[in-house]
């Protein structure tokens, strides 16, 4: 049976919406497979718009991996903003595919990736355009399994009625492993309907079908236990590692959009996993363990990457980026080899330390050198114990004396307010931080135009981290506090008009809170904000806080719980987790110990230079460390 | 509302220069003719130049580049179509630092670039002012579900006006202009249905001079709604056909790329030149 493009359709309302171009899919590298030829056939979704969308890593290597294969295909989706989305209402256009426009209700699977819990909204307007029923059990076999992933799926619970399943950890294989199920399944002419197929993926233990869980509760609204409701269903589902990064060097071919879109630029991942142990950070603990990329395996990627897009930028992509052992030799032969072709090269995420001013040096040999940016993410040395960054603030000072000897006009300096144990002091050091900043800058550079800026933003809990029981600080409260480090900052006066000062409000994180620790009932918020017009939650001009407070208050009270009891509530030992039978490999009793240890403002080591200290990972997923160095070298590539 | 506007602007302070020599300079200009078609037609101007930047960079086109800390390849736009009509006509310019066979080029940077994106023209730039020749454009516009008999008549009224008040939204608010003086010629023809049953379409055929402020086939379209009430129930499909100089008596617009290939037909000492130049890389 082929499935019709609704191009035609759509092409008519095109002229009436802003940045057409998003739509029309055609960008360079991207895949048309012809419909019959495959028995197996993936919709993937960034819940974003394009322009945001279209760069995430995750989708382009599902994309390119699953396309790869005989048999399978894979299109992209993306939000539509809600100017399409009212004229494909009006005019009945489902939600199409930008590939070749096929409706994604046409497809076997509907993958989703969620970057973060502000795209659960988006996930409901895309079912509901595609006309797939927004709860589960609702769809029938002629529907397309809908699969969510990504970070934020490590908790699903808020969308277990809207999802089918859920994959945690790296995708690359797993998406190939329910491709086989998938197609198992339909070559046998789908026995048992799509409860079958459903059971076929979960009993493999590495995919999550909510609708076999019963969540149980206690009195008090806590859960009591997540049992599976028929047998041959796991009680624990693990979470999938990728090892040795250089057999899967994906995207070998990156897609380059037509529209502008937020990064562009080749990204290679030049190691995944950080066991750098920051108490707040979601990613370092569900990633683990490292997985170094050889700079040789690197070097490839960039090359052929280059050819195939001809971006001018290489962003060498990593949780942590200097970490990786042959940093040095990959930055300086990279920067080598390409020094006469105007490429830049771009290292995110880096850590406070000289080592990196050199690198920074390294990158920008022809480039301007305008901003380097370090995260320290808490004023006072007492919070950065208990976080478990563990950067001095002489580390920091000498680090931005060589950045601003060396040519650096700008640095900029992010943190987190709210943090646990944090009280107004630790808050109110970040501006002592950064007129320290701005003196040694005047005083190595002996000028006095620097500039220091300081980015700061509330801190939300995560599930999987040792703060998963932390209570959340109220948005009221995050608020006055940043005010109080604003006042202090605008009242230096020697010091004040040098040091810029951005802020998120603490209202956004709540909702984020609110998303990432909650559980099944969190559901009925979802679909209530969803009703009453909530899209793109993650843009400044689309989110309401006050919508998803109204929606909460109208949906909560029935469970007799509220928005606090989500956020700043904090959890004990024995609570029941929504997440705990999501396996991230970390030990639970491991994260406790690490939560007490940081209220005791004790920090550890990161387990790549120092003994294993028993997060649990390896030996329950059966992984290891796996990093250089190796010694080999970056060459000059002989024909250019 | 707490941010602080930063401060922009060269500051003294680590003030540097790139290391290393200046560009290379430009030896050779090419003038390229390219289009835009079907589902493209939605590139803006900006996405097209993205585009074809790193077309170039895939293509190893040796560009120059101008100096600085962000170097830009110099490649030259002229009067880009809007966002969402197709092209036939659109022209451009570069330099390069190496003598390259214009049609050799055309070839690899058209393969280079995504279908409907296409490089169909390609000449040594002999001659100044392309951009002065671009003096008006050829302009087909489909109008789906209507009759050439409503099409032709609402031309004929157009035509007979001396002015026709046109409003267009800008980035400085409603713009009220005359889109009758820049009308150099308009006719409709009838389009036979494709399919039975369909009643047809009717095409129009409008020559346009390029003048200020520039008056552009949905003016034209908002001019035929405001003199004869023609309102075509689908958005028109618009194409630019061609662009250049406007012959007024026959109305119709000439080859702007055509005194550079005179040019080089009169002297083509340098394309010998350029031959030789390029005999090295052999099959290049």
């Amino acid at each position: 049976m082929s499935v019709e493009s609704v191009f035609p359709q759509l092409e008519a309302l095109l002229p009436h919406v802003q940045k057409p171009i998003q739509y029309v899919g055609g960008e360079l590298n991207s895949t048309v497979k012809e419909w019959d030829s495959c028995d197996v056939r993936w919709a993937l979704m960034y819940p974003d718009a394009y322009e945001v969308g279209l760069p995430n890593q995750g989708v382009m290597i599902l994309y390119e991996v699953l396309n790869e294969r005989e048999g399978v295909l894979a299109e992209r989706t993306y939000s539509v903003w809600p100017d399409l989305e009212e004229l494909m209402r009006e005019h009945k256009v489902p939600q199409f595919t930008v590939d070749s426009h096929r409706p994604v209700s046409a497809f076997d699977v509907f993958g989703v990736s969620f970057s973060t819990e502000l795209g659960y909204t988006n996930l409901l307007t895309a079912l509901d355009l595609a006309g797939i029923p927004l709860d589960a059990v609702d769809r029938t076999e002629d529907h397309p399994v809908v699969v969510a992933g990504g970070h934020a799926a490590f908790n699903p619970e808020p969308i277990a009625d809207f999802i089918d399943c859920a994959v945690i950890g790296d995708g690359e294989q797993a998406v190939l492993d329910m491709t086989e199920i998938v197609r198992a399944w339909k070559a046998e002419g789908r026995p048992g309907g799509r409860d079958e197929l459903l059971f076929r993926l979960a009993r493999t233990g590495g995919v999550y079908v909510p609708k076999f869980y019963d969540v149980e509760y206690l009195a008090d609204g806590r859960i009591s236990r997540v049992v599976p409701n028929r047998s041959g269903v796991p009680w624990r589902v693990s979470k999938h590692t990728v090892m040795d990064l250089d057999e899967w060097p994906y995207p070998k071919q990156p897609l380059v959009p037509l529209a502008e879109t937020v990064h562009e630029r080749m990204s290679v991942e030049i190691f995944r996993g950080c066991t750098r142990g920051c108490r707040f950070c979601q990613a370092g603990m569900i990633t683990r363990p490292v997985r170094e990329r050889s700079i040789t395996g690197i070097g490839e990627m960039v090359d052929k990457g280059l050819k195939a897009t001809g971006f001018e930028e290489v962003g060498l992509l990593s949780l942590s980026s200097a970490d990786h052992t042959e940093i040095g030799d990959i930055a300086k032969g990279l920067a080598d080899r390409y020094e006469e072709d105007k490429i830049g090269l771009s290292l995110p995420s880096t850590r406070v330390d000289a080592f990196n001013i050199d690198l920074a040096n390294e990158l920008t040999r022809n480039g301007r050198r305008s901003g380097l940016t370090f995260a320290p993410e808490g004023g006072s040395e007492r919070i950065r114990k208990v976080i478990n960054k563990m950067v001095s603030e002489e580390d920091l000072i000498r680090t931005v004396a060589t950045a601003y000897g060396n040519g650096w006009r700008q640095v900029k300096l992010y943190f987190m307010c709210g943090l646990p144990t944090e009280t107004d002091d630790d808050v109110l050091q970040i501006a002592d931080m950064a007129t320290k900043v701005i003196a040694k800058g005047r005083e190595v550079s002996g000028k006095n135009d620097i500039r220091c800026t300081v980015s700061i933003g509330g801190f939300v809990p995560k599930p999987h981290t040792p703060f998963q029981w932390a209570p959340q600080l109220s948005a009221e409260e995050t608020d006055a506090r940043l005010e109080k480090l604003r006042d202090k900052i605008r009242g230096d006066k020697k010091y004040g008009r040098s040091i810029g000062f951005r802020y998120h409000d603490g209202k956004p994180g709540i909702v984020e809170g609110l998303l990432s620790r909650g559980d099944r009932r969190v559901g009925a918020v979802i679909r209530a904000v969803y009703e009453d017009g909530g899209r793109f939650d993650g843009w400044r001009e689309h989110f309401s806080y006050d919508r998803w407070m109204e929606c909460a208050e109208r949906t909560l009270p029935a469970f007799g719980l509220d928005v606090d009891w989500y956020t700043t509530r904090e959890r004990t030992y024995e609570e029941v987790l929504p997440w705990d039978h999501l396996d991230s490999g970390l030990d639970k009793d491991w994260l406790w110990e690490d939560w007490q240890d940081s209220l005791d403002e004790t920090e550890v080591e990161d387990c790549r230079w120092t003994p294993c200290f028993d997060c649990g990972v390896c030996p329950q997923m059966q992984t290891e460390i796996q990093i250089g160095p190796t010694g080999r070298k970056l060459l000059p590539l002989s024909v250019k | 509302m707490f941010d602080r506007k930063e401060v922009q602007g060269d500051s003294p302070l680590g003030k540097r220069q790139p290391e290393g020599p200046p560009p290379a300079p430009a030896v050779q200009r090419i003038r390229l003719r390219y289009t835009k078609r079907g589902r493209l037609r939605f590139t803006s101007h900006r996405d097209f130049q993205r585009a074809f930047e790193r077309a170039l960079r895939r293509a190893e086109v040796p560009v120059a580049y101008s100096a600085g800390f962000t170097p830009h390849p110099k490649v030259s736009y002229a009067n880009a179509a809007p966002t969402g009509t197709g092209s036939e006509a659109e022209y451009l310019e570069i330099q390069l630092t190496e003598a390259r066979d214009p049609e050799t080029l055309r070839v690899l940077l058209d393969a280079s670039l995504p279908a409907g994106l296409d490089i169909t023209d390609a000449v040594e730039a002999r001659t100044p002012g392309l951009a002065d020749r671009l003096q008006a454009s050829v302009w087909e516009i489909r109008l789906d579900q209507v009759s050439p008999e409503e099409a032709g008549r609402a031309v004929a009224a157009f035509l007979e006006a001396d002015t026709v008040e046109v409003e267009r939204r800008t980035k400085n608010g409603l713009r009220t202009f005359d889109a009758r003086a820049a009308v150099a010629r308009l006719e409709a023809f009838p389009l036979r249905a494709d399919r039975p049953g369909d009643t047809g379409c009717a095409i129009l055929r409008l020559v346009v001079r390029h003048l200020t402020p520039a008056v552009r086939p949905d003016d034209v379209l908002s001019g035929l709604r405001a003199t004869a009430d023609l309102a075509p129930p689908v958005p028109a499909a618009v194409t630019r056909l061609a662009q250049g100089l406007l012959d007024e008596e026959s109305g119709t617009v000439t080859d702007p790329l055509a005194p550079d290939r005179e040019a080089v037909q009169a002297a083509p000492s340098t394309a010998a030149e350029l031959t030789a130049a390029m005999a090295p890389e052999g099959s290049a």
